[in-house]
């Protein structure tokens, strides 16, 4: 399908469409606003099929799918405890299974386990499926679980969530097929938490991960850091619905040209996480199709209220008053992107607090409150990297904003190189980038609590604090929606953080690939993708 | 082969073992200087002091800098490269099958490259000044100005995307046939041959035009020798050395500075190799690359001297 009566309509377009369907638009509102832009009717209703077409189509078996993340090197690993990059998620979705998930609405389902649950938050029981064998023909047991999870502590394993593992104070097998878990304190995110990638169960006493050996719905084949990796279909999947691939082939193209390229040339099926400015060229290609996803991620800007300027009132509410988030959306980010409202909760999170609204640009309040805080005509030095997701351009827009209301903002770009380790967190204004976490507890002890780790701007509360512990171990969800509620609103007006805008996730894929549905968990249907799409003949 | 090759080769053989121990421990130490090491880069985010320092440990970080670099001189002299910090894979299978891939695209550019390039650079001599030659040296220059990266996304986007002639990707295709791998080397080795072959030109004309000028060129004009006949037999023989110099140091550049091409035709080479090594501070796998690449500098410029020998009966005799 493609509309060569229309000339400028883009993939931005198609999504804004589809959102306002989403919203529950009827077709007679998306007409007349076809008609104000311009596009006839015959035009527009072709538009609607194709936003509307993914919804309808039946699975077809076999095909080798081809994709290409954005990045591949020698640090590719198939441990899931080690996964860092989202061609290593990718390859661990194939291969392995977690005990729960999150399904394309957010909610929690049961994947491994059969059920989980607590009395009290802090002593949990996993009721494992039974049937379920492993790759070399092992059957999964209570043993293998305890393994998984315990091996986060261990600091030779260098497990990413090694943070958010020392809450599990025990685990131990009851039975073959039922764990029982003791945290340290009640958290009632516990099932939420073992959705994550690296919680991802492999076979007890496993120390070479370079065979891939989990339970998931392909085995691997060949695996090359850095070069590619190949799975064939599991054929003894515990899943009734098994992969409709005969095998997908997962590899990296880090060039954001070369991979839109090689997706319109149909060399590859799927090209994961395209930066917006290289999208065009593939919006109106046809036989390629553009998907977007909204998750959590987003790129913000720390101002650390412990180290000047920062530390003088009115100054980080200047700045967040001072990012366009409009214009960063619409010409840095070519409209892929949401507004976000200073605080880490993204909006597809069912405890986002939608009553708090973002701020608008207002240069002259900043500037009034630039002038309370004594900082207005000082060179302040503004750290950006190209690390930091979209940071260069925010930098940008914000040093243009402040030189028209007399702030000089000494932009120093520096090195993607060494960026975490030497510049993030540690300088007084400087940009971040935080991934997506499921659960705002996870957010608010990694990123706010008072002994955060990652606490980027210093903020200390002892409210905040008692209130993110009182969250955590509640079983209530609505008395758990008022508190993460308050503490947000907390973090838009008190934290150091100005969190413009949350980013899109673009993946560019061939029409061939069916069933590739957006999913709030990240692209590639949160990096699931491989069990559940099929290619068209 | 006569004594002069042989004791020139034994020379180059101990000068390759020094340059090599001065070149590792060059590497090393430059690494060592840059920020971060590997256990930061592997916990990336989540590099929380704790557990950094526990990594750390368990990978043998903690021990002096010295210590580890002497005990990687001790497995070299046995032959074992050690083991990649980040994957935990023996250095030699990871530069193994890499360093085939490389050595396949640098093979089959210098088959189009040195011809090529050789042979345009002699007949703009012979016809120096003619309209051939002023077209063919202006080429030259645009092309040594325009980026590689420029001319390798044109070229996908021309015989890939619009024609559909090639495929985008030169790797993991379908290799059954001689006809699909032609296709899949096709744009790599075009993108390339730009590359090298536009320095080899300019230093092949300039070489043989040097020695149009001695007395003995002079003196088979004089002779009524023709043209083509006073390029090829009385200046070509004397302008080898130079030009097998000129070509030595052009492909010298295929095996470790190709990473551009590696990484817009998703080509697994030794250059993306070592750039991953270098991002993640993986110490072994950037010395082993380090080593590669050094000793493919040293053989290529023994193979032009011994060529620049052999070609002179001054020095042969």
């Amino acid at each position: 399908m493609t509309d060569k009566t229309i000339t400028n309509w883009t993939a931005a377009d198609d999504a804004m469409v589809e959102d306002a369907l989403r919203r529950g638009a009827s077709r007679r509102d998306l007409l007349r606003m076809f008609m104000l832009g311009g596009i006839g009717t015959i035009a527009g209703g072709s538009i609607l099929g194709r936003a509307t077409a993914a919804l309808a189509a039946t699975p077809v078996k076999g095909g080798h799918l081809r994709a290409a993340g954005w990045s591949s090197s020698t640090a590719d690993t198939l441990d899931p405890a080690a996964a860092s990059l989202a061609t290593d998620y990718v390859r661990c979705c194939a291969y392995y299974n977690r005990l729960t998930f999150l399904d394309e609405h957010g909610q929690l389902q049961m994947e491994l386990a059969e059920a989980v649950e607590s009395d009290d938050a802090k002593v949990w029981t996993v009721t494992l499926k039974s049937g379920v064998t492993f790759h070399d023909g092992k059957t999964l047991t209570a043993d293998d679980v305890v393994f998984s999870l315990q091996r986060h502590s261990d600091p030779a394993v260098g497990s990413k969530v090694a943070a958010l593992a020392k809450q599990i104070a025990e685990v131990k097998a009851e039975n073959p097929t039922t764990v029982r878990i003791t945290l340290t304190a009640p958290n009632a995110d516990l099932p939420t938490i073992l959705a994550m990638h690296h919680f991802m169960i492999v076979a007890a006493g496993t120390t070479d991960f370079s065979k891939g050996n989990g339970t998931g719905a392909f085995v691997s084949q060949e695996f090359q850091p850095g070069v590619r990796s190949v799975g064939v279909r599991n054929e003894n999947y515990f899943k009734p619905q098994k992969a409709h691939l005969d095998s997908f082939e997962y590899f990296g193209i880090s060039d954001h040209n070369a991979r839109v390229n090689a997706v319109m040339s149909g060399d590859i099926h799927l090209g994961a996480s395209v930066k917006p400015q290289y999208t065009r060229v593939a919006e109106g290609h046809a036989g390629v199709v553009l998907s977007k996803t909204t998750s959590g991620n987003y790129t913000n800007l720390n101002m650390r209220l412990d180290l000047s300027p920062g530390d003088k009132a009115g100054f980080a509410e200047g700045m967040k008053y001072l990012l366009d988030r409009e214009l960063i959306k619409r010409s840095a980010l070519r409209g892929l992107a949401e507004i976000g409202n200073d605080q880490p909760v993204a909006p597809i999170s069912a405890f986002y607090n939608a009553n708090l609204k973002p701020r608008e640009y207002d240069p002259e309040r900043a500037k009034s409150l630039f002038a309370k805080a004594g900082v207005l005509n000082q060179p302040i030095e503004v750290i950006t990297s190209d690390a930091a997701g979209s940071a260069n351009d925010m930098a940008m827009i914000l040093q243009q904003a402040g030189s028209e209301i007399g702030m000089n903002f000494d932009v120093q770009r520096v090195p993607s190189d060494g960026y975490w380790s030497n510049y993030w967190l540690k300088s007084p204004v400087h940009f971040g980038n935080i991934n997506p976490r499921p659960t705002p507890d996870i957010l608010f002890s990694l990123l706010y609590a008072s002994d955060a780790p990652w606490n980027e701007s210093q903020y200390k509360s002892e409210k905040f604090d008692s209130m993110l512990l009182e969250a955590r171990g509640e079983l209530d969800f609505d008395r758990r929606k008022e508190i993460y509620d308050e503490m947000q609103v907390m973090i838009s007006n008190e934290a150091g953080t100005a969190i413009p805008l949350f980013l899109s996730n673009v993946d560019v894929h061939s029409e061939k690939l069916r069933g590739l549905r957006p999913s709030p968990l990240g692209g590639q249907m949160g990096y699931a993708f491989a069990e559940y799409v099929w290619l068209d003949a | 082969m006569n004594s002069k090759v042989l004791s020139l080769i034994a020379g180059r053989i101990g000068v390759a073992l020094v340059t090599l121990l001065i070149v590792s421990f060059l590497v090393f130490a430059a690494t060592e200087m840059l920020p971060g090491d590997v256990a930061q880069v592997l916990l990336g985010q989540a590099a929380t002091p704790e557990a950094v320092a526990g990594l750390r440990e368990a990978m043998h970080l903690d021990q002096p800098a010295i210590m580890r670099f002497l005990g990687w001189l001790g497995g070299m002299a046995h032959g074992d490269l050690g083991h990649s910090y980040t994957n935990r894979m023996a250095v030699s299978e990871l530069i193994g099958t890499r360093l085939g891939n490389t050595m396949k695209l640098a093979a089959i550019t210098a088959a189009v490259a040195v011809p090529v390039a050789l042979s345009l650079g002699i007949l703009t001599a012979i016809w120096r000044g003619s309209l051939f030659d002023r077209a063919v040296s202006t080429l030259v220059v645009g092309v040594i100005s325009i980026p590689e990266f420029m001319v390798a996304t044109l070229a996908v986007l021309i015989f890939a995307v619009w024609l559909g002639w090639l495929p985008a990707l030169s790797f993991g295709g379908s290799t059954d046939s001689i006809w699909d791998i032609l296709r899949a080397y096709a744009m790599p080795v075009i993108t390339l041959t730009f590359v090298v072959s536009a320095q080899m030109i300019r230093m092949t004309r300039a070489a043989v035009i040097e020695t149009m000028k001695a007395p003995y060129v002079e003196m088979a004009l004089l002779k009524g020798a023709s043209r083509s006949r006073m390029v090829l037999r009385h200046a070509l023989p004397n302008a080898i050395g130079p030009i097998v110099n000129a070509m030595a140091l052009s492909l010298s550049y295929l095996l470790g500075g190709v990473i551009i091409v590696e990484t817009i035709f998703s080509y697994p080479g030794v250059a993306k190799l070592m750039v991953d090594a270098v991002a993640t501070r993986d110490l072994p796998l950037i010395q082993g690359c380090a080593m590669i690449f050094c000793l493919g500098y040293l053989f290529l410029i023994t193979i032009a001297d011994v060529v620049a020998i052999l070609s002179n009966p001054r020095l042969r005799h």
